[in-house]
């Protein structure tokens, strides 16, 4: 379409489309899911922006150093970043409409993510069995409210794997499924980009503090 | 590739095999220095430690976006781009702000009631 109006038979300037074309059914999801993402992406920022105001706010309590481990904060972030390779694999064997192989992918992801979870809430527990609990300091408030927020992402992007996993194991590689599992896509990789900002300002820093 | 087979201009591609290992790769490089420079303490001073974890930070978000996410200035006829760079001004604003605020109001609480003090910054 031109930008100049338009003009109807009397001379008029005509500034809206008579008939609108035609949309393929869904063709603006992945522009819309980006969008919902970056709003997601404004949650994590004001999150992050309160663990920079609160992460030095102890009174008292436990600092970073003293709670935070290396080496469970190692094993966390591969896993995360490995599921996030084995996901583009699952991408790879959709585009060549290998279903059993996609889902043998979205499977190992899927398994990726859960240890990822199962590691949190470990350090979780053990957080709160030495007594640093949300309640205990405001960088521990601030410190869960981010971390605790980022897990819940993981673990919802869990139960939409498994859901679109049983859709396409009925169902096929179907357009509709393949635009579900696209938006997947999106949203895993963005959490393990939210993951890179939680160890490193969180868990690196927290410990070089 | 069987990616520009959808016809439409604007589908997004979801890379190769090969641009997906490349971005591991980069990736695991780029989270391996960090935690070796926190766990060896190889550069000694925290002040530079930390500047430079944060470099790394940035750098592997803009190997994430550009070899998982697939961005580019033209999926989806640049809106993609635009949402992003719209959302970056958002956080920054917003980062920098509440920081910033946030940082003054401390400097000008009464002695003995900052924040920090009762931990030891």
């Amino acid at each position: 379409m031109s930008n100049a109006p338009t003009m109807t038979d009397a001379g008029e300037p005509v500034f809206y489309l008579a008939d609108e074309h035609d949309h393929e059914a869904g063709g603006s999801t992945m522009l819309g899911f980006w969008i919902y993402l970056m709003s997601d992406c404004l949650i994590f920022a004001m999150l992050f922006a309160c663990y920079g105001v609160f992460g030095g706010s102890y009174a008292g309590g436990p600092r970073g150093s003293d709670i935070f481990e290396l080496p469970t904060v190692a094993i966390n972030t591969s896993m995360l970043l490995i599921s996030s390779v084995t996901y583009g694999f699952a991408m790879l064997a959709m585009d060549e409409d290998r279903k059993q192989a996609t889902l043998v992918w979205l499977a190992i992801t899927g398994l990726f993510g859960m240890a990822f979870v199962g590691f949190e809430l470990s350090e979780f527990a053990h957080l709160f069995a030495i007594g640093a609990t949300p309640q205990r300091s405001a960088f521990l408030s601030s410190f869960f409210a981010l971390v605790s927020t980022h897990g819940l992402h993981v673990s919802i992007g869990i139960l939409w794997l498994v859901t679109l996993m049983v859709q396409v194991g009925r169902f096929g590689l179907t357009t509709a499924n393949k635009r579900r599992l696209m938006c997947l896509s999106l949203f895993w990789h963005f959490l393990d980009v939210i993951w890179i900002g939680v160890f490193t300002f969180v868990y690196l820093l927290g410990i070089l503090r | 590739m069987s990616a520009d087979t959808h016809g439409h201009g604007d589908a997004p591609s979801h890379g190769t095999r090969r641009t997906y290992l490349t971005g591991f790769a980069l990736a695991v490089v780029l989270t391996a220095i960090p935690f070796w420079l926190v766990a060896g303490g190889a550069l000694g001073n925290a002040q530079t430690t930390a500047l430079v974890i944060m470099a790394l930070a940035f750098v592997q978000v803009v190997v994430h976006m550009i070899y998982f996410l697939h961005m580019n200035a033209r999926s989806e006829n640049g809106w993609n781009m635009m949402a992003l760079i719209f959302t970056l001004v958002m956080v920054a604003i917003g980062l920098i702000g509440s920081l910033w605020v946030m940082h003054h109001m401390n400097l000008n609480m009464m002695p003995g009631m900052r924040s920090g003090d009762a931990g030891g910054m």
